[in-house]
């Protein structure tokens, strides 16, 4: 793949091939997923002779952001397009909803709880200040007898949470 | 002061509140309860860190449409400024003390600013209402955290509970001024763009009555609210515990000025 993207680069390299190159940037901290798979990749276009990638940053404070835009440039870089652009859209807000259902898998299999459906986490009693505890199975033994030990684990997209079951604790990727 | 002057007011504001909240619960790095907790506070502290950034990148964009084109940069803003031309809430300038203290603080903050990022998502300006609906989703997090603790330690033991009620009665009389609306605002409301904060008192202190009811805290009742009649964080007049702490946050800046990592 990478010798027919620099064999291209006489001509534009289409979309699609800019895309399998995206998709195979790993996530920073969540290296078992890439970030096209992730969902902060929004868009890859030609703009008149520049290539335009749109990236959404997961939450607004993540140290990742900055590296995953770096890498975003060095794969172009490495695909032979020269002068790409690298913009941030923060509308629509990204959502762990945007994460391709197979790379969930992944995440379980590495050991790290995979994000639920948003709406089941988003139904607050009085006030709206109260959650309900979301159901979170063990990514290990698949036991739901799990307990959260923190609101926040190893990075800013997870919460620590325990099996009561086969006692390990785990990360847990937060509905978002 | 024409509007884009008063748009670059309204935003420091936003930024400011922000980014004095992060440096606040950035000195638990390391001297937190227990590890979790350590980690925790200051993943909020990141999350505000993060949001200030957008608000600061948008005002210093909105400084160079004023400013002949030279708007400041976020460092800038952050680091080259003394305490006068901060515009944050004296809510968040005060100091940690013990946790609750700490949580007492977040927890007011929290209830007031996530109704209020909620007002902005329908700013007529379209990018407070992005930065804003961006925030939000972080900022619902830490309501439904800080007031967690808010109860644990309330209705925890004997001491837990003697100290969350110490906290929340110092901390009381800052915060009438998170609903205090003065020219600038009411311009802005006027134009579609801030949200009036004034209509954020009965819905904060429902939330505030319903939290502490279940954590057997007592509302505080009959204390003069700091920064009343226009003078207070938001105009930049502030307490005492800005200045050591502007001096910790911006030493580097200043001794270095321009420095990049």
């Amino acid at each position: 793949m990478v010798n027919a993207i620099r064999g291209a680069t006489e001509t534009r390299p289409a979309i699609d091939v800019i895309w399998a190159a995206l998709a195979a940037i790993p996530d920073p901290e969540i290296p078992v997923i890439s970030l096209v798979e992730l969902g902060v990749v929004r868009d890859v276009v030609w703009r008149d002779d520049q290539l335009v990638v749109t990236l959404t940053p997961t939450y607004s404070g993540c140290p990742a952001t900055e590296v995953i835009a770096a890498d975003v440039a060095a794969a172009l870089a490495g695909a032979g397009i020269v002068g790409a652009r690298i913009e941030t859209r923060l509308s629509p807000p990204w959502t762990t909803d945007w994460i391709a259902p197979a790379a969930k898998t992944r995440l379980a299999e590495y050991g790290i709880a995979p994000p639920g459906v948003r709406a089941a986490v988003q139904a607050i009693d009085i006030g709206g200040l109260r959650r309900r505890e979301p159901l979170v199975p063990c990514p290990r033994c698949g036991s739901t007898r799990t307990r959260e030990l923190s609101r926040f684990g190893s990075t800013p997209c997870k919460a620590q949470h325990r099996c009561e079951d086969c006692l390990e604790p785990f990360d847990y990727f937060k509905p978002h | 002061m024409n509007d884009q002057r008063t748009l670059f007011d309204y935003l420091l504001r936003r930024a400011d509140s922000d980014l004095v909240l992060a440096q606040r619960l950035g000195e638990w790095v390391g001297h937190g309860p227990v590890l979790e907790e350590d980690i925790a506070t200051t993943n909020v502290g990141l999350d505000l860190l993060g949001q200030s950034r957008l608000w600061f990148a948008y005002a210093g964009e909105v400084e160079a449409g004023f400013n002949n084109g030279a708007g400041r940069s976020e460092d800038q803003l952050a680091f080259l400024r003394d305490a006068a031309e901060f515009r944050n809430l004296m809510l968040v300038e005060q100091p940690n003390g013990d946790y609750a203290v700490t949580m007492a603080r977040q927890f007011y903050f929290d209830v007031w600013h996530e109704l209020s990022l909620r007002g902005l998502t329908a700013s007529a300006d379209a990018r407070i209402a992005e930065i804003a609906a961006k925030a939000l989703k972080e900022v619902r997090y830490h309501t439904e955290r800080s007031a967690d603790w808010v109860i644990r330690l309330g209705d925890g033991t004997e001491e837990s509970h003697r100290r969350m009620q110490a906290a929340v009665d110092d901390l009381w009389m800052y915060t009438g001024e998170m609903f205090e609306v003065d020219a600038i605002e009411l311009a802005l409301i006027d134009a579609g763009v801030a949200c009036d904060a004034g209509t954020l008192a009965a819905p904060w202190r429902q939330r505030v009555d319903a939290i502490f009811s279940e954590a057997t805290l007592t509302v505080p009742a009959g204390v003069w609210m700091q920064g009343s009649g226009g003078r207070g964080g938001k105009q930049g007049v502030h307490t005492e515990h800005i200045g050591p702490m502007l001096a910790q946050m911006q030493w580097l800046q200043r001794a270095y000025p321009g420095a990049q990592w």
